[in-house]
């Protein structure tokens, strides 16, 4: 099981005082809540990507790539990278190198995007968002599993002889989630191809995502990747903690009222009590997120989203710390309680790589790829 | 046959409204009609001004709070739907058209509607052709030929050929024949429903 942050890398002002930090101060930021998010023992951070005010993370491989060279074992990952309106080949491209340079700690997160005007802003058509992803995937995964590529789609220029380079990190491409909030085409684009699922779960409730998820593991089973309980599933998160719970209720509130998405809506009681915001002790997250997989099944990741709203570093480093050294800890041990042993860790490089290898030796899997071949 | 479902929906500010008095009566008198005909009929009454703040959290995070899911559940699973409106500013009111926006687009096709509005005057009556009309028509809901509007003289004016009850019994024919005839309330539906055609690899293949 695998724990971390995903940051949207909103510049929004601070409403208890009215400050609001440069998009140099937030870019910076960043980088130390990465750091500390290595430091605090968490395993995963992951960026977003946007391409308007008030985010400041556009180019998250740079950023990323930047934090690679100021970590070791952070494994760092997007939420999301789109795959609507970003070239696939520079996707490849770009994540690829950065699996390099970070010997592997790397997996990309695709989502769609829901910015209107992004879409033409990239010659793109928001009504395409789902032949987009469709396609522009399909084109992502041959790149970075065949050596030369040959291809004519809908949405880009046709390519004869292409390779893309740099080819992936052991020739293991960097594992693959599909983040989506409502739609199917989405859940089964990710089992058809054996990826991982991520739901959002931040800003819904749960039942939808219950639903939503079920069936992206029914059908993972289908399409013969293992049973359904196998299914890589990835689940967003979001806290905010205090020794004491109605300091972190009194703390919190005017970050939530007037938070992007949510504030001036619902109040933070029904909020907490409709979506998986948790706002209290330490005590309260451990038991609302121990609770997750009865709803969801045994599951791989969990990140959390802590530095949106406004909410100073200081803040910030403080809610890390007791992430990562008081919550995490007591929740790795409730996760492996009972979990059974054919349910998968969340993937690594080196599992990749080993999963390769087993059935690279594997002689029955080797018919079956070769046949493979053979009708393609 | 097994009973049909009604959902009726109000969005009178005033408690008691003049809207609400107005949803009763077309209920009412469509409900009888049903019952003549040997069908029973199970209404679920939506009085928007109970859901006010749902509604406005909803189109703000884009998700429904339980109260309000089980109310858009009541009108797009539904045979039939009952919608009165407060007449503003010569349209339906800004609840009743927010309520309407927090529904799924293609989850009120085929539903059998009849429209309702309410005013100070008869002046605005044209509102429910020119505005509420066509906002269902777009939705692809079916909506019933005769509308009704009541302003506030209708309440106290003399039975004949024009006036409210006959209007509302007029309606109620309209919306009780289709509502005897929909089989909405007994499909199933599949959230998870793939486009017709859809490829996880796309139109052109994994190539």
């Amino acid at each position: 099981m695998q724990f971390g942050i995903f940051t949207v890398s909103d510049v929004t002002t601070d409403p208890t005082n009215d400050t609001t930090p440069t998009e140099h101060e937030r870019i910076t930021a960043l980088v130390t809540i990465a750091k500390k998010a290595e430091e605090v023992g968490l395993d995963v951070f992951a960026l977003g990507e946007h391409h308007n005010e008030p985010f400041v993370s556009s180019s998250p491989t740079t950023t990323l790539g930047y934090i690679a060279g100021q970590t070791d074992k952070l494994l760092l990952s997007t939420a999301t990278t789109l795959i609507t309106t970003n070239d696939p080949v520079k996707i490849a491209e770009d994540f690829a190198m950065l699996q390099h340079l970070s010997d592997g700690r790397v997996d990309v997160m695709m989502g769609r995007g829901n910015t209107g005007p992004v879409y033409p802003w990239f010659g793109k058509d928001i009504r395409d968002g789902i032949p987009l992803a469709i396609e522009n995937y399909a084109l992502l995964h041959k790149l970075w599993r065949e050596h030369t590529v040959d291809w004519a789609g809908k949405f880009r220029t046709p390519l004869q002889g292409f390779t893309s380079t740099p080819r992936p990190l052991d020739d293991v491409p960097p594992f693959v989630w599909h983040g989506s909030i409502r739609s199917p085409e989405i859940a089964e684009q990710a089992a058809y191809y054996g990826d991982g699922f991520f739901a959002n779960n931040i800003f819904w409730p749960k039942e939808h995502y219950m639903k939503l998820i079920g069936y992206y593991r029914q059908r993972f089973e289908h399409y013969g990747h293992g049973s359904a309980d196998q299914a890589i599933v990835g689940l967003g998160g979001q806290a905010f903690m205090r020794a004491k719970s109605q300091d972190a209720v009194n703390e919190f509130r005017p970050y939530f009222d007037n938070a992007p998405v949510y504030g001036h809506g619902p109040t933070l009681e029904e909020f907490t009590e409709q979506t998986p915001l948790t706002v209290g002790s330490p005590q309260q997250v451990i038991d609302r997120y121990a609770s997750m997989r009865e709803y969801f099944g045994d599951y791989q990741r969990q990140l959390f989203l802590m530095d949106h709203a406004g909410l100073p570093l200081k803040t910030v480093l403080e809610q890390l710390d007791i992430l990562g050294e008081e919550v995490v800890p007591v929740l790795r041990k409730e996760f492996a309680k009972d979990r059974p042993a054919h349910v998968p860790d969340g993937p690594t490089h080196a599992s990749l790589v080993a999963a390769r290898d087993a059935s690279a030796a594997s002689p029955v899997e080797r018919v079956e790829t070769d046949n493979a071949e053979v009708l393609s | 046959m097994t009973p049909r479902k009604l959902a009726v929906v109000s969005a009178g500010l005033g408690q008691p409204s003049s809207s609400r008095l107005l949803a009763d009566r077309l209920t009412e008198a469509t409900v009888e009609r049903l019952t003549e005909q040997g069908t029973a009929t199970d209404v679920t009454v939506i009085e928007l001004r109970d859901l006010a703040h749902d509604i406005t959290n909803n189109l703000l995070t884009g998700f429904p709070s339980p109260k309000i899911e089980e109310a858009i559940a009541a009108v797009t699973g539904a045979d039939g739907l009952v919608a009165v409106t407060p007449i503003f500013t010569t349209s339906y009111s800004g609840l009743f058209k927010s309520f309407i926006d927090v529904i799924d687009t293609q989850a009120l096709a085929d539903l059998p509607v009849l429209i309702g509005a309410t005013g100070g005057t008869e002046r605005h009556s044209l509102a429910l052709d020119y505005a509420i009309r066509p906002l269902f028509t777009y939705l692809h809901a079916i909506v019933v030929p005769t509308s009704v509007y009541a302003a506030s003289a209708d309440w106290g004016s003399a039975e004949d050929e024009s006036s409210l009850p006959d209007r509302i019994g007029r309606a109620a024919g309209e919306l009780a024949a289709l509502v005897r005839a929909s089989d909405r309330s007994g499909r199933v539906r599949d959230p998870f429903e793939l486009p017709a055609g859809f490829s996880p690899v796309g139109g052109f293949g994994s190539q």
